[in-house]
């Protein structure tokens, strides 16, 4: 158990790349929090900065009190899951699961417990004498667990650990690192590109972009009040849509359209408006703009409306039993727009 | 590809069995002048049935060798080619197998120019660099010894290459799960490389064991003291003898004697030397 402590943390490769900036965070004991971002953002690199595989050029890393920059990975007391699980495949599964106890000397009794206890906690006890190659994909995810949960570390780092399962798997999975996590308390760094992932397992979000962060707090924070376009655009699905407005005066609009908004401002500013914000309105209600319904998705329960506003696309979420029409007539409370600045990405509201 | 043609089946079988009768027919040939007396193959026609004087020729070589050409029981030249083939392949796979150890995962200064410089070493194999290796080992009295016989034999581009792509071939991801649980380098390089490169070891001690047993002409050149003399090369001083026909019998029995290790090497290794070759299992 210990948090973990990252103070301006950077890296640049030699040949003057720099995957990672100005990287400042601190995870409290017993924390989940996930690193999320589209790929190339520098989210896996800085997990492996955390857990010794890449250098740390700038900045510094704590785990616990300790500044941990030149301490070799065994010394760190973390334990990572990989994505390809990067289990031996010449040891069993138990051997798997003991190699790195018995790297650190721990007598033989007290690993054959603490194998069992992982094994037990997995249930993976019924497989502990084959090899990785006869297990499937999820039972292999699962020792690759118990190597993490054996060494008792201060925290737990995983590397997209899902994305080699199948979706419903991955579902379940999904579900049971999260109620491990509780049961252990054990202090996580989960890094993933899967937002909906992200928001499931988190307790708290950190979103990145380009190497740098764009956002931290909590899955419904982000959610609900992302502070730049990025973020808007990359969690919640289906996506935000972002469309180009215009302040004319205190009314906000949408091409020909003036919304309701809760805010004043000028120029032209990003709306962002969720799918499911999105109401039917009667015609003619102020503040209510008309949608040409190009395509639908069907998804049982709801059903995604993309439409066109004013040469603008939109996504509009309707229950599945709401009747279809080729236009739309929507509006959506003043409290749900986000309006962002077009040149920057910041929020404005 | 699957075809149904009996003509081209038949035409394939043929090609086939021709290839082995080519293969076979000098080796049966052999095994038939090892059971006939010494003049059978003198007379002029050549004998295609087995002979009765196996057993003799068989004890006699084992036993007491040919006195009038120099050559020493066949006993003590198989055991001194074993020790010879043994040290060779051993020691081609140590060292091929942490070169490339240290090839692979290290970043060292001159990398690169070692990596070449182990390359280079393909171009020199043993008969091209024979005078100044014979010099070398001469002024370091390792003449007629074990150590004279393997070690010059020993330094291989080859095997270092294999055990480079086959190292290449284990996902990095296997280095740092095991640099996670503590494992240092010489201890990954036993407990996980060494493992996993296991059936391309035995492949390679296959290919080298039967290399270091045929050496012909470095023994030949190093060995006067006929306690070190290597059964392949002393086939050669069985058939030069002077004035007199050599004793066409007593060779071939050498011969086919001296073809049995590797028969059974490859025999006994051959589940895991096909494997080494084909598998992959990472």
């Amino acid at each position: 158990m210990a948090t973990i402590t990252l103070d301006r943390v950077g890296k640049t490769y030699p040949g003057g790349v720099a995957a990672v900036q100005d990287i400042s965070v601190a995870i409290a004991d017993g924390e989940f929090l996930v690193l999320v971002g589209p790929s190339g953002c520098g989210k896996s690199t800085l997990l492996r900065m955390l857990a010794g595989l890449e250098t740390i050029t700038d900045g510094t890393v704590k785990i616990g009190d300790r500044v941990v920059n030149m301490v070799e990975p065994a010394d760190r007391d973390i334990a990572m899951v990989f994505q390809n699980y990067a289990l031996y495949p010449h040891m069993t599964v138990r051997d798997n699961l003991a190699y790195g106890l018995k790297n650190r000397g721990t007598p033989k009794a007290e690993i054959a417990r603490r194998v069992a206890e992982a094994a037990k906690i997995l249930e993976i006890g019924a497989y502990l004498d084959r090899k990785p190659r006869a297990l499937s994909g999820g039972q292999r995810q699962r020792v690759a667990m118990g190597r993490a949960i054996v060494r008792e570390p201060a925290a737990f780092l995983f590397d997209e650990p899902l994305s080699n399962l199948d979706a419903k798997l991955r579902v379940t999975m999904r579900g049971e690192i999260r109620q491990l996590q509780r049961r252990l308390g054990t202090t996580s760094v989960y890094v993933t590109h899967d937002q909906m992932e992200a928001m499931t397992l988190a307790d708290r979000l950190v979103v990145l972009n380009g190497g740098r962060i764009e956002q931290i707090g909590t899955p419904l924070q982000v959610y609900r009040r992302p502070v730049t376009s990025f973020v808007a655009s990359f969690i919640g699905s289906p996506a935000m849509s972002l469309v180009d407005a215009q302040w004319q005066g205190d009314r906000l609009h949408l091409g020909p359209f003036a919304l309701a908004a809760a805010t004043q401002g000028t120029g032209a500013v990003t709306l962002g408006i969720r799918p499911e914000d999105l109401r039917r309105a009667t015609p003619g209600t102020p503040g209510s703009f008309a949608m040409a319904v190009t395509f639908v998705e069907e998804l049982g329960a709801t059903r995604l409306v993309h439409g066109d506003v004013a040469g603008q696309r939109l996504i509009c979420a309707q229950p599945a039993d709401a009747p279809l029409q080729d236009e739309l007539t929507l509006a959506a409370d003043p409290s749900a727009l986000h309006l962002f600045d077009p040149k920057t990405g910041q929020r404005l509201n | 590809m699957v075809e149904h043609r009996p003509f081209l089946n038949i035409l394939a079988h043929a090609v086939l069995i021709l290839g082995v009768l080519v293969v076979a027919f000098p080796v049966y040939l052999a095994f038939i002048a090892s059971t006939h007396a010494s003049n059978a193959f003198g007379s002029g026609v050549i004998p295609l049935l087995p002979g009765r004087e196996m057993a003799r020729n068989y004890a006699t070589m084992l036993s007491t060798g040919i006195s009038s050409s120099g050559a020493p029981p066949l006993g003590g030249m198989m055991f001194n080619s074993l020790v010879m083939a043994l040290i060779i392949s051993t020691g081609k796979i140590a060292i091929s197998i942490t070169s490339a150890f240290a090839i692979v995962y290290f970043r060292f200064p001159f990398r690169n120019l070692a990596f070449w410089a182990i390359f280079v070493t393909l171009m020199l194999p043993v008969e091209v660099r024979i005078v100044p290796t014979f010099k070398v080992v001469a002024d370091l009295g390792m003449l007629n010894s074990y150590a004279g016989l393997s070690i010059p034999l020993i330094a291989s581009a080859t095997a270092t290459f294999l055990f480079r792509q086959v190292f290449l071939t284990i996902p990095d991801e296997l280095l740092e799960a095991a640099r996670i649980d503590g494992a240092g380098p010489m201890k990954f390089f036993r407990d996980i490389l060494i493992p996993l490169s296991r059936t391309n070891i035995a492949a390679l001690f296959v290919i080298l064991f039967i290399y270091g047993w045929n050496q012909y002409l470095w023994p030949l050149l190093i060995t006067t003291d006929e306690r070190f003399y290597t059964v392949v090369a002393g086939i050669k001083r069985m058939a030069d003898v002077a004035d007199a026909v050599p004793q066409w019998n007593f060779v071939m029995t050498a011969a086919v004697l001296a073809m049995l290790p590797p028969v059974l090497v490859v025999i006994f290794m051959q589940r895991l030397f096909v494997k080494g070759l084909t598998e992959t299992e990472k």
